[in-house]
């Protein structure tokens, strides 16, 4: 089926322990750093993690509404990144034209630990954080969240996708992941016994589980009939889906089944030699990395590198999706495959090539992977607009 | 535009009533000692014990699943990949959320991973997907009500990005401070579509 529209990223911006601006966070990865460190008796965890988390005192954690009404950390850093993405698109964010989709998987739950009395725990609930940060910018559309656990940021991304293709109302579409920990988040995930003591290993023969990381990253995605007048290096969003495994609600399929279809949906019609490389998922658990390396052989890309972002930042949760897919665009715009960071001794169930350090490519185009609770997957592929 | 697709059976579980097809089949009596949502699941005669380790959430979605396509018959074996569920509601998994909470207190803090993994809003649409093998489309959305041109516009995208979609369960479903409300809707797409469902007879 031929999309009516081309459907490209306008413009982005990643806030990060690691820094703000998307090309600062990319560079800062490239030199390969990281945020991700041990913490110990922080916000009342009995037992120390292993995470990236904002510096407490960073002013883009603290803002304020015009009428000097405090926003969550939460809020603060959507606000910050939509803000700057806006600038940047030169879009102005209160047209009716704008849709806002907002992409978490928590949001505030902090707050539940500040008030035990549920009529005032309205900061709580994602709409209303949502209309918080939308109503921030004066846009008068009511902010769509969407709430899919780890695939949050792709399935959002696939989300805006579909309202640019299928309505003629909106002509921009700003897709925003983020994520704040709280002892809420982190002692969950200590209790699935699923957090790595040590910075995480994706894809590794000797991975232990994931570190979980804070951020937030915005994308305005907009529209064009055509893409000659789009600028050289525009990336281009040209499929995505999203399928569920219907088989456990808290760990991924053995053989990849939803995964494989989702590539499938994706990958139908296109020359797959294109594809420069696969950011998957890659948290560092057992099973989800196993589960990808099944799925990406059955769809016989396993020559293609794969690297996994989570070495640098943790899983950001809402965020991943919408930052992984940002630093993917800005490397493919270099030509180059981003290392995997903690990769030592690839072993997975079935063989990847996995990219251990950053090297050149000459694909112009990129396959995007997630999965998550709830067996859902997502696959999103984009490419890279050249006239030459 | 044309219409994409029909609806073909609707169900709703408030806290006074369950109805299919906008016929009344249970009113909630104040005298049963039992909960609401166990009433429900033994008045329609539901097999499935793993319902009784859910939150409450994916009992209202499950049920609601159930009310829809009971009178069907399909393939409940095989992953249908032309079948897609999109849920939408207010609270998200709040109503769970602060069932976890209570475990971390500073006092009693014993995080239980069998309470955590329900406090992701998508957990209904994966524990729906599970049981009645929908491997299409998944998604949740969270919004502040009831929005039917919002919900509906989701639902017609779902159908136009997927031409392989011959079916959707999608609507709302929220649990909010023992207060239910589950209005669900199973989706055909139109068209000679072949598929592996039979109508009720």
């Amino acid at each position: 089926m031929r999309n009516k529209y081309h459907i490209y990223q306008k413009s982005h911006y990643i806030i990060s322990p690691l820094g703000k601006g998307s090309v600062c966070n990319y560079n800062t990865i490239s030199m390969g750093e990281s945020h991700l460190q041990s913490y110990s008796g922080y916000w009342g965890i009995p037992e120390p993690f292993f995470a990236s988390i904002f510096d407490e005192n960073d002013i883009d954690l603290h803002r304020s509404s015009s009428q000097g009404q405090a926003y969550s950390r939460f809020e603060s850093i959507a606000i910050t990144a939509a803000e700057s993405a806006f600038q940047r698109a030169e879009i102005n964010p209160d047209s009716k034209d704008v849709l806002f989709i907002i992409s978490t998987t928590k949001g505030n739950v902090e707050q539940l630990e500040k008030s035990k009395n549920p009529d005032s725990q309205s900061d709580a609930y994602l709409w209303h954080s949502a209309q918080r940060i939308a109503g921030h910018f004066r846009n008068p559309n009511t902010p769509i969240v969407v709430s899919n656990a780890c695939i949050s940021g792709c399935s959002a991304q696939l989300t805006a996708f579909n309202m640019l293709q299928y309505n003629d109302l909106y002509k921009h579409v700003i897709v925003i992941g983020a994520e704040v920990l709280s002892k809420f988040i982190i002692s969950g995930f200590q209790s699935f016994k699923a957090l790595s003591p040590e910075r995480c290993k994706p894809f590794d023969a000797n991975r232990c589980g994931l570190n979980l990381g804070e951020a937030a990253a915005a994308i305005i995605y907009s529209k064009s009939t055509e893409t000659e007048s789009l600028p050289d290096d525009t990336i281009i969003m040209e499929a995505g889906a999203v399928c569920n495994d219907a088989n456990h609600i808290s760990g991924p399929s053995r053989t990849g089944e939803g995964l494989l279809r989702a590539i499938h949906k994706v990958t139908e019609d296109f020359d797959t030699n294109r594809i420069a490389f696969i950011n998957a998922h890659g948290t560092a658990t057992l099973y989800n990395d196993d589960m990808e390396s099944v799925a990406i052989n059955r769809a016989g890309l396993q020559d293609i590198p794969v690297n996994s972002l989570k070495g640098y930042y943790g899983h950001t949760l809402g965020a991943a999706g919408v930052m992984e897919v940002i630093l993917s665009s800005i490397a493919l715009q270099n030509h180059n495959v981003l290392r995997s960071l903690g990769t030592e001794n690839p072993g997975t169930a079935m063989p990847l090539n996995v990219c251990m350090q950053n090297s050149n490519t000459n694909g112009d185009a990129f396959l995007k992977l997630i999965s998550g609770f709830g067996g859902s997957n997502a696959a999103l592929l984009f490419t890279l607009n050249q006239h030459r | 535009m044309e219409q994409l697709f029909d609806v073909v059976a609707t169900c709703r579980i408030s806290d006074k009533e369950v109805l299919v097809n906008q016929e009344s089949i249970l009113y909630h009596s104040r005298e049963n000692e039992q909960d609401w949502l166990s009433t429900i699941y033994h008045h329609i005669g539901l097999q499935y014990p793993k319902f009784f380790k859910m939150d409450r959430l994916c009992k209202a979605g499950i049920l609601g699943a159930e009310l829809l396509l009971k009178d069907y018959t399909y393939d409940h074996e095989t992953v249908k990949d032309d079948w897609g569920i999109i849920l939408m509601n207010a609270a998200s998994s709040l109503d769970n959320d602060r069932h976890y909470q209570e475990t971390i207190s500073e006092d009693n803090y014993y995080p239980s991973p069998a309470v955590f993994v329900y406090t992701l809003a998508n957990i209904v649409t994966g524990e729906i997907a599970i049981r009645y093998k929908i491997g299409g489309e998944s998604s949740f959305y969270v919004m502040p009500d009831f929005d039917e041109e919002l919900m509906r516009e989701l639902l017609v995208q779902a159908f136009n990005a997927d031409p392989k979609l011959t079916h959707i369960l999608y609507g709302w479903a929220n649990v909010d401070q023992d207060q239910y409300d589950v209005r669900m809707f199973f989706c055909k797409r139109r068209g000679n579509i072949k598929t592996s469902i039979n109508n009720p007879s």
